[in-house]
């Protein structure tokens, strides 16, 4: 479950997120859960055609916090492919600064992405941040269900 | 010297009104010497995006839980906890948090596992506190290690275990998870992770009681009389009743277990902390599903 004293592999990882696993690695515990506190701080805010529209989100009960995740891949005119671009969006209150934390590495990591390569996305990425023992297996859980999502999202917009 | 009580007329009706303080008697005792406040969170990272200043924290899944067994700390670690949290034995603890102080009832609880007199909660928590534009700081406080004593956790008056509930059966128990979990309606969800459990529904002859019921919408506990309404009149449980309350994982029934037990002055409650996690996932132990607490069968 941990990643042990080792540092987790980032081989198979697209560029940004391969990096940020590597940066929480290179830290002591107590600065991972500082540096997740950046990513929740630098979480982009919504589109207006979101945020005026939080029923085209959807919820992640997993999350003990209520956070809403929606992905948008290509440009919406033709069916996308899986060499479409992803972008996600992430609605998540400040008084969930873990759960912002979670989407906030998400985001950084994944948004940009061509579809197929999101989806060749390992799912125990959470598992290597580190995080385990300062957060709990528990709270981690919350961002596997974030990333899980995410991935089933994708897959039914890209499906012919 | 114990820190003295709130005085405040609404808690004053409560069976122990030295258990609850407000935002307002927080505010003018800050830094009064034997006073420790604590912040206990479900997010483990709000307490450094701000807290009431002078506040410690203390996490429920990484320091009050054994990171091995699923159960509290040892009087030792307790001790070597409370040490390094900067809190003594004699000191009056006053604990707050986030989520309607779903976890600061539940660290409120663990403390009194390990019998440590003077700990209260602050009616309202973390959410009142900031509404109210009280005094907030990211600084944390370089509080002195104590010498905290071990005390053993005594469990039996507070806490009940599988056997306890079966053993209870037939006798008041209180459910306050929502009516979905309740009924059994809500187990399964697209693409959950493995967590929760392998069967729905409820404990035979449990009382639904969300509890939310128990909470104004500014997350301050009810006054006596609404709560009397709901536990004692719509509910029919007495104050003599041995009850045991119930929810998931145990947090959201530390906060009825505390309305019960401090606040209605009932003098047995248990809360049962292995909860639906372990009764849901525990092999033929009986179960009720749908809206009816049901029957005990012999």
């Amino acid at each position: 479950m941990t990643s042990g004293p080792g540092a987790a592999r980032t081989d198979d990882l697209p560029g940004a997120l391969a990096e940020i696993v590597a940066d929480f690695q290179e830290m002591g515990e107590n600065e991972r859960l500082q540096l997740l506190l950046e990513f929740s701080q630098e979480l982009p805010a919504l589109p207006a055609r979101l945020a005026d529209h939080p029923e085209l989100m959807e919820p992640v009960p997993e999350c003990q916090s209520p956070i809403f995740v929606t992905v948008e891949v290509g440009d919406g005119a033709a069916p996308a492919g899986p060499g479409d671009v992803v972008r996600l969006f992430f609605s998540a209150p400040a008084e969930a600064p873990t759960t912002r934390g979670f989407a906030g590495i998400l985001s950084q990591g994944l948004d940009g992405l061509p579809a197929d390569e999101l989806l060749a996305v390992p799912d125990d990425v959470p598992d290597r941040l580190g995080l385990t023992r300062a957060v709990s297996p528990l709270r981690l859980r919350g961002m596997t269900g974030m990333l899980m999502r995410i991935k089933r999202q994708v897959r039914e917009k890209t499906a012919s | 010297m114990p820190v003295p009580t709130d005085p405040d007329v609404k808690l004053a009706e409560y069976a122990h009104p030295e258990r609850l303080v407000t935002t307002a008697w927080l505010a003018e005792h800050l830094g009064t010497p034997g006073l420790v406040v604590v912040e206990s969170d479900e997010d483990v990272l709000l307490y450094e995006t701000g807290h009431v200043p002078g506040a410690v924290k203390v996490d429920w899944h990484t320091e009050l839980n054994d990171q091995v067994t699923r159960d509290y700390l040892d009087g030792e670690a307790f001790a070597r906890l409370m040490s390094a949290k900067g809190i003594g034995r004699d000191d009056t603890v006053v604990i707050y948090g986030d989520k309607n102080n779903w976890w600061a009832a539940y660290a409120l609880w663990v403390f009194s596992l390990f019998g440590h007199e003077d700990v209260r909660l602050l009616d309202g928590g973390r959410a009142k506190w900031f509404a109210e534009g009280r005094p907030t700081t990211t600084d944390k406080p370089a509080r002195e290690a104590t010498d905290y004593p071990v005390v053993e956790r005594v469990d039996a008056p507070l806490r009940a275990f599988k056997e306890d509930v079966l053993a209870h059966l037939g006798r008041p128990l209180v459910d306050v998870r929502s009516p979905q979990e309740y009924t059994g309606e809500k187990l399964h969800m697209p693409d959950y992770p493995q967590e929760g459990a392998l069967r729905g529904g409820h404990i035979p002859g449990a009382q639904s009681v969300p509890w939310a019921r128990a909470a104004d919408e500014d997350g301050t506990f009810k006054a006596r009389p609404a709560l009397e309404a709901i536990y004692q009149g719509e509910k029919g449980l007495k104050v003599t009743d041995d009850v045991i309350a119930y929810c998931r994982i145990g947090e959201r029934s530390s906060h009825t277990w505390f309305v019960l037990h401090h606040l209605l002055g009932f003098p047995t409650v248990r809360n049962y902390d292995g909860s639906w996690t372990e009764w849901g996932n525990a092999v033929r132990v009986p179960i009720v599903q749908g809206e009816a607490p049901g029957e005990v069968r012999a």
